[in-house]
């Protein structure tokens, strides 16, 4: 890992980085499947945590009749579902009617295999006081990722864009002008609005030098200016404002939800989805809410790490060095990955009720003629800057 | 082609934005307060033991802000010794606009003063339309209605129908309308 100037505190024994070579197939198997069960029961909670959030800003109760707290409303809602007569429309091209939800869902959850929700996981360490364990493991390490890829934010710019392609499929295929307009704003909104996430994560890897999620996150364990936590947000404030605003946009929710605008084309591109066909998309929006704050997470607020925090412990702005035991390292890993999701996916949630909805006029004008600039001004800068600090033609 | 350029049409009401409003950000930023204030307030309102919302539960919670002479469920007064006032005349089922109420006159000979009673008094709540018209209609003051609401939430229909007994709930120890107990010796143990 080559050392960069300005966030010089991070400690190259300790990142020193997994081999993806050593995972067995089972253990792959086994992440992903944690994963995806992980995400599956999450969304079931989001939605009851929305609708419950929602209710308190409205002076409703929110759902509290099924479970306690209501907590089993959307598992009812999922049954239903589930349940529903799956309404085949006859003049729907049938082939791509039914493909077009799974293209939705299963890129959704691709993106999640390249987030880093802890850092290098040694059994042999966090097992230290069984012999038998230790033998097993030998002194091969885990990264707690999925699949450990070297051009991480590559690939979860690829399956975000073919996110899309669900969309206009549904839209194309179930032969309907509403779907068919919904899709058209859609695929334009879409385009338009990766464009400037691009951009500004584009300043992001100058800073950092690499795509790989897990090296992102490990150098932002590091010390900025001698106080601050070296953080992307701190590298790059107005970048991380233009990347949360672009991804609520990719997301379609309020106030980006052109593409289903209710008022305007009944439901947009799934317009003609019914049971769980519809469910799948629905459920493809709340894993990219997730998607949306893990990447904040992972790019802009230091990842799966506390301030000034590594694999090893805590590293204090005065070179002051607090040590951790394994476990423990492992379980805040786990626990701020999430609490910081967390947090992010509430922010959406009080942004989506909160604002009302663009014109559509509105909406490219913002996306072309205010954010690309500001991305462009913000990536000019960045090259500047990084230049300038270290040094021209170093 | 001399076709007029496009000109927008200028409102009168247009909204006039400054710079401060313009740039979004922070009108963004304010809304976002206010919500996530209403949020907050309710939360912890419901996390004190409160209840963080106007919503009034409804089977299960009454709401506090009905009017004294609230037109709720019917009720038929009773004589002292407990039958109905009723005389089974039938003017409440012929003015009732919803047609709702169904009665069947029964005789008893042992009462002379009152032979003919409502054997069954029904009203069926789900047509009926709340008016009042019944309790104006009838002349012996047997039939009224009560501040409270019926009970109707239920899982059939059927339920929605009020048999005579279940009407029959008038209890007072003392009426505005009638001296109760009643004085001795009144003819139909009411009338003054």
């Amino acid at each position: 890992m080559r050392a960069l100037p300005i966030a010089w505190a991070v400690d190259e024994t300790v990142s020193g980085g997994a081999d993806f070579s050593n995972d067995t197939w089972w253990l792959v198997v086994v992440k992903a499947v944690a994963i995806i069960v992980f995400l599956l029961v999450s969304v079931l909670l989001a939605i009851w945590f929305e609708r419950k959030v929602v209710g308190r800003m409205q002076y409703r109760p929110g759902p509290n009749v099924h479970g306690p707290f209501g907590l089993f409303q959307s598992m009812a809602d999922a049954m239903k579902l589930l349940f529903k007569e799956d309404v085949m429309v006859r003049a729907a091209d049938r082939l791509v009617y039914v493909v077009a939800p799974m293209i939705s869902v299963f890129c959704s959850l691709l993106v999640f295999a390249v987030i880093p929700f802890g850092g290098t996981l040694v059994p042999s360490v966090l097992f230290s006081g069984f012999p038998g364990i230790v033998e097993w493991f030998g002194d091969r390490s885990y990264p707690m990722q999925i699949a450990d890829l070297n051009a991480g934010l590559l690939v979860v710019f690829a399956f975000g864009g073919v996110t899309v392609i669900g969309s206009m499929l549904a839209g194309w295929s179930s032969n309907n002008k509403f779907s068919m307009l919904g899709a058209i704003r859609s695929a334009s909104q879409m385009v338009s609005y990766e464009v400037v996430m691009g951009l500004t994560v584009v300043g992001l890897i100058l800073i950092y030098g690499s795509v790989d999620l897990g090296e992102i996150v490990r150098q932002q364990s590091g010390v900025l200016l001698g106080i601050l936590p070296a953080w992307g947000i701190f590298y790059q404030p107005f970048g991380a404002v233009l990347f949360m605003v672009a991804a609520q946009a990719e997301n379609r929710r309020i106030p980006f939800d052109l593409p289903e605008a209710e008022s305007e084309l009944i439901s947009g591109y799934f317009t003609e989805y019914s049971a769980m066909k519809m469910g799948l998309f629905m459920f493809a929006e709340f894993i990219e809410i997730a998607i949306i704050a893990a990447l904040f997470t992972t790019l802009f607020l230091g990842g799966y790490n506390l301030p000034y925090m590594s694999d090893a412990g805590f590293t204090l702005p005065g070179g002051h060095f607090i040590a951790m035991s394994h476990g423990a390292v492992v379980v805040t890993q786990l626990l701020v990955f999430l609490g910081k999701v967390f947090v992010l996916c509430s922010f959406q949630i009080l942004v989506r009720w909160s604002l009302p909805r663009f014109r559509y006029d509105q909406l490219l004008r913002f996306a072309w003629k205010f954010m690309l600039p500001w991305a462009l001004a913000n990536l000019l800068v960045t090259v500047v800057a990084v230049w300038a600090i270290r040094g021209a033609g170093a | 082609m001399n076709r007029k350029p496009f000109q927008r049409r200028v409102y009168w009401n247009e909204p006039e934005l400054n710079w401060w409003e313009s740039f979004y950000l922070f009108e963004i930023i304010r809304g976002l307060s206010i919500t996530g204030g209403v949020f907050l307030r309710n939360m912890g309102r419901w996390l004190t033991g409160r209840k963080g919302a106007l919503t009034t539960y409804y089977p299960e919670e009454t709401r506090a802000d009905y009017a004294a002479h609230n037109r709720g469920k019917h009720i038929l007064t009773q004589r002292p010794d407990g039958r109905p006032q009723c005389i089974a005349c039938n003017m409440c089922a012929t003015v009732c606009p919803a047609k709702c109420i169904e009665i069947e006159a029964g005789f008893d000979p042992e009462d002379a003063a009152h032979p003919k009673y409502a054997s069954r008094f029904e009203i069926d709540y789900s047509r009926c339309v709340f008016c009042g018209f019944c309790v104006e209609a009838c002349p012996e003051d047997a039939i009224r209605m009560v501040k409270v609401v019926p009970d109707l939430p239920g899982s059939d229909r059927g339920d929605m129908w009020f048999k005579r007994d279940e009407l029959l709930s008038w209890m007072p120890q003392a009426d505005v309308a009638k001296p109760y107990p009643p004085k001795a010796g009144g003819r139909d143990g009411g009338t003054p």
